[in-house]
Formats: C-alpha cells, structure tokens, sequence
C-alpha cells in the first residue's frame, strides 16, 4: 500500500477512482479544452459548478485539493493585478487617478470593469483547469495506470517506429522504484545518523560530503536492484512488446464512454452559451 | 535499576495523510541495566518503530522515553525552570544559565546516538566506504576522536564482532552477507556505546551464523557489563539468549520481565502468532502423553537436564 503513496495519488472507491484511465486521460484533454472554450459569465458559471461536482464526484476531501492550489496564490494574484491595470475597456470605474512618476511623466491609473471581470475569469480558469486535471487524473489514477493508459493511446506511433512499449516500460519500472528508493534513502540515512552522521550543519561543502554516505550505498543498492529486476525478467523470458499479453486488461466499459460523450456535450455548451451574453463577455 | 524507560510510547506515522498508521499505541516498558532484554513481536508489531525511538531517530507521537531518568527529547525551555534551580546554575547569571542550559540540552541531544548505539535491520545495506577499517571509523571519527583512539576503537568493535584482522583492509563490498553484517555492528560497538540495540541481527542468517553472532553479543555482553537490546521474531533465540524480555503485539506492549516470567505465560505468547519453541512444544507433548516433567521448559540444555533426571529416577524405581 506504502508503494503507490507518492505523487498525489489518494486511494478512494469513487466512478472517477473506477473508470479506465484511457477515458481519464481524454477526459482531461477535453476539460483542458473546455477551459479554454470559455467567453461569457455564464459559462465561466458552468466550469466552476462542473469543477464542484468533479470534486464531489471524486471523494477526495475539499481540503486536500484547496491545499494543492495554495502554491498557486502567488500566480493568481499577479495575473489578476494585471489583468485589473491593464486591460482597457469601455466602462470606466475610476476617476483619472494620475501618479506622477519623473520629469512629466505620470502614470495614468484606470480601472475598466472589464478589467475586473477579466481577471475573475482568469482566476476561475485557472482554478478549474487545476482542480479538473487533479482530481481526474493525478489524484485518481495511479501513476502505473497511467503509463499503461498513455502506452495504449500512443500505440499508433508504434506504426512510425516510436518504441512506445519500452518508453512506457522504462517509465513505469522508473515510477515503480521510487518509493522503494525513497524508503531506501531513509533507512540509509537512519543508519548513518545512527551513527553520527549530521546532515543539517555545517557549509555547503561539509554537507555536500555529509551526504556521501548515504548516496553510494543508494546506488549500490540501487544498480543491484537493477541487475536484479533484469535478470529476473530475463528468466520470464521477456523481449520487448511484441505478442506480449497483460495481467491487468483496460476495458473501456460503457460508462467511460458515456462520460467522454457528456463532457464533449458540455464543450458545446459550452460553444453555444458563448453566444449568449449575459453581464459580460471576453473578448 | 531502569537503564531506560519507556512511558505511553505512541508513534504514528504520516500523520494527516490517508496512510496514516499507528505503530506503536500506548507503549510502557522498562529496559535494565546490564542486562540482555529481548523485544520479540511478529513482523509489523512496531520492533524497529520502537528501537529507532531509543536513540532519538524519531521522536514519539506522545510518551516519553528516559535515559538514566533524562527524558531524551526534552527542549531546554521544558528543563529552565527546574535546572535553573541545579547548583551548577545557580550562582550564574539567568541569561548565562540559560544559554549554557541550551547549549548542555543540544550536547546531549548530540551525543544521545552514541550512547545508545543502534545496528539497524539489514546494516549491511549502510556500508559505503573504500575499506572495512574507514566504515569501521566512521562512528568514531563523527564522535571527534584521536587518530590513535579511533584505531583502538575499530580494532575493539572488530574483535568484538569476530572480524579477522585480514579482512579490515578488504572492501566491504566484497564480502560475505555475514561478514558485512558484522561490519555494520562493529561499526556500532566500536563507539563503545552504553546501550546496544541490534534490530533482528541474526535474520537472513544461516543457522551457524545466526548461532555465532547471538554467542558473540552475549560475550560482549558479559564482558562489557553494557545494556544489550536484541530484537527478533525469533522466540528459540530470545529464550536461549535473553535475561529479559518485553513482547509487543499489534503496537502495543503486552507482557515485559524476565525470560522466564514471560515464558511462564506461554499461552498468551501462543495467542498473539509467535512460534513456540520446538523444544517447549515437544516438552508439551510428553507431559500430554503423562510423563512427568516441568512444563516451561524452553531451552534444550534444560530439557536434556530433566528428561535425564527423569530417566534416572524411572530407573531407580525400576530396581
Ligand atoms: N516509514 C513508514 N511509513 C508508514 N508506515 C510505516 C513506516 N515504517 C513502518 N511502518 C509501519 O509500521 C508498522 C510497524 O513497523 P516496524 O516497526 O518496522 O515493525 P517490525 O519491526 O516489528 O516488523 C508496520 O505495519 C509498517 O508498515
Ligand atoms: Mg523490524
């Protein structure tokens, strides 16, 4: 269970938790798009209840996810602040405040009520566009699930020579072990405290060498690990993709289905509502 | 008298995530000096959780564990009030005190890891440097030894481990799973620590093997007077090497005392998934059969000592 506990994967029962990672990675695709779609209030509306119910949907708790877009606060602000000073429009909010800067230069301060909407538009853009590729993919799907999803989407590309197979067997085995090797760098540093190894005093350079007796048995341990996990697919007799079956077979079920179907109906309601413009509309 | 102590140890780890997972619940349990103290449990019973929590490696959710009655993870702003009042503090200034206070609190908190010395499970795995006499001196030179100390040192914790001396200029990479092993602990041993904790020192480790390194820590043992801390899964090798013993179960600790107290409840041990020694087992059987000998029985030299002493008296009164 501790092996899958990295990244951001949160292990819950839910449709989205259920549904084949195929769907979820086109899904994704589509919500990005769809974000982008976005012109008017009302769809801006639409996004940010369907971002709520992806949520809902998920069962992964509100916290967890209002914690993840907390590093983001910093973005969202200056692209508010931008879009408030910067953006000219039509229905002027202020009075011609004038700052004078040198000489006879001064810096004319105008707020547009556009500018204000426009930064609201952004800030739910990019607030849904984050909630929807978390809690459809890095929150729902396992990192493994996913290189097996993305392996079976680009398997076309095997047509044009791209070794898709061996980039997603290189990539998973590479997810595979790092747990291991972080549970690895732990114990070893452990050991080495232990025996009274410090790790936070001292300049860059004495740290620098502090920290040699713990990366050569991790590499050590590391490259045995590899021997290991090549020879033993070796004596599973294993030569690359071609002809080889899986254990775990992705069956895209009707539901997956459906929920692509839905949310493409969404992206042209998306399309439609643009049309209707209601308070105000992006340029 | 108490070496260490334990008081309502709990240890959870990743608090405040879906892994969230308490190894250890609510653990009291006291370790005597100069003494052997076996902490037997079945694998995830919280063994290494508890072991790492005596040296300070991690720092327990809630509890406290004293060293020689110092609890081990105090800050100076706990102890100001009551070592202001030492004698050693008194005449000085109160600023002075408390800064000398910190700096004594850190000293302690430095050196608590060799004072009790920890050999992880699996130690081979921390071996890194060009020879076994560098790893070796890796302990002692963190400790800011002489040159000259550090060679007797490494020299001690070799002879202790049963480490020729032709095998202190080899790699340790090049050795025997067993020979590293015994690397790792003279690596411990050789800071001459006051407590020796070894965590599962003997798994992995071929019958003679196993035997050879429980026989070399009780030499150690008896010939240092030190605290010695063995942990395994292992109940033949608990009751043939142990004085005490505390067992842990599902996180929390269920019986502590000598060997033989704790054997003494054999059933309980039966209950909680630890193997029973063969020979207490085979001991069982006999007096099933209506043979009349001791019931706990559990090491083989005290069985043949009996079933001989039995077979003696059913022959004199055969006569
Ligand atoms: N770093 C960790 N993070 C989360 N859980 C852990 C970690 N280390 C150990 N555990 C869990 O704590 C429990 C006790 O572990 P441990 O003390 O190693 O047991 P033992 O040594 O008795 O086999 C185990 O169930 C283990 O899964
Ligand atoms: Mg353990």
């Amino acid at each position: 269970m501790k092996s899958i506990a990295f990244g951001q994967y949160y292990p819950a029962n839910s449709p989205i938790h259920r549904m084949d990672p195929r769907a979820k990675v086109i899904l994704t695709v589509l919500y990005i798009v769809c974000t982008f779609l976005c012109r008017n209030t009302l769809c801006f509306a639409a996004l940010l209840l369907s971002a709520v119910f992806l949520t809902v949907l998920s069962r992964v708790p509100i916290g967890m996810i209002l914690r993840s877009i907390r590093p983001l606060i910093v973005i969202l602000t200056f692209t508010s602040l931008i879009n408030v000073f910067m953006t000219k429009g039509e229905r002027l909010l202020t009075p011609s405040w004038e700052i004078p800067l040198w000489g006879a230069h001064v810096w004319r301060i105008r707020i547009f009520a556009e500018g204000l909407w426009n930064a609201l538009f952004m800030v739910v853009r990019i607030v849904a566009l984050l909630i929807g590729t978390s809690v459809l993919l890095s929150y729902t799907t396992t990192p493994i699930a996913l290189t097996d999803a993305l392996e079976r989407l680009f398997s076309p590309l095997k047509k044009i020579k791209v070794p898709v197979h061996d980039i997603a067997m290189m990539t998973t085995i590479a997810l595979r072990f790092i747990p291991t090797l972080m549970d690895e760098t732990q114990r070893i540093m452990n050991a080495q405290k232990a025996r009274g190894a410090d790790f936070t005093s001292g300049g860059l350079i004495k740290r620098a060498k502090a920290l040699l007796p713990v990366l050569i048995p991790l590499l050590v341990s590391a490259f045995n690990r590899a021997y290991e996990l090549a020879s033993a697919m070796e004596c599973r007799c294993y030569h690359g993709g071609e002809g080889r079956t899986r254990l775990k077979i992705l069956h895209l079920r009707v539901s997956d289905v459906f929920a692509v179907l839905l949310l493409v109906a969404f992206g042209v309601g998306i399309f439609f509502l643009n049309r209707v413009g209601i308070l105000y509309t992006m340029k | 008298m108490d070496k260490l102590c334990l008081e309502h140890i709990g240890y959870t780890y990743s608090v405040g995530t879906p892994f969230e997972y308490t190894a250890l619940d609510d653990v009291t349990a006291h370790i005597r000096d100069d003494r052997i103290t076996g902490v037997i449990g079945h694998t995830g019973s919280g063994k290494s959780t508890m072991m790492m929590l005596l040296n300070g490696l991690v720092k327990p959710t809630k509890g406290k564990v004293y060293l020689d009655g110092y609890d081990i993870n105090s800050t100076a702003k706990e102890l100001y009030s009551d070592w202001l009042k030492r004698p050693e503090y008194q005449n000085m200034r109160k600023s002075t005190a408390k800064k000398a206070i910190k700096a004594e609190v850190q000293r302690r908190k430095r050196g608590l890891c060799f004072r009790v010395g920890l050999v992880m499970q699996y130690p081979e795995y921390q071996l890194f440097e060009e020879t076994v006499y560098k790893d070796i001196a890796y302990g002692p030179k963190n400790m800011g030894l002489s040159e000259e100390e550090i060679r007797e040192r490494v020299l001690y914790g070799a002879r202790f481990s049963g480490l020729s001396d032709d095998l202190l200029e080899k790699s340790p990479f090049d050795l025997s799973g067993g020979q590293k092993r015994r690397v790792a602990i003279a690596g411990v041993i050789a800071m001459k620590p006051e407590v020796l904790v070894l965590d599962e020192p003997a798994a992995g480790l071929d019958p003679l093997g196993r035997e050879q390194i429980f026989n070399e820590i009780r030499q150690y043992q008896r010939s240092t007077h030190s605290t010695v801390i063995i942990v395994s899964h292992s109940m033949e090798d608990m009751a043939e090497y142990c004085d005490d013993m505390i067992v842990l179960a599902h996180s929390k600790a269920i019986a502590e005392g000598t060997t033989a107290e704790v054997f003494a409840q054999i059933s309980m041990l039966d209950e909680v998934g630890l193997d029973i020694p063969q020979i207490t087992q085979l001991i069982r059987m006999l007096r099933k059969r209506g043979i009349d000998v001791p019931e706990n029985v559990y090491t083989v030299d005290r069985a043949v000592e009996l079933l001989r002493d039995h077979y003696q008296a059913l022959k004199g009164s055969q006569t």
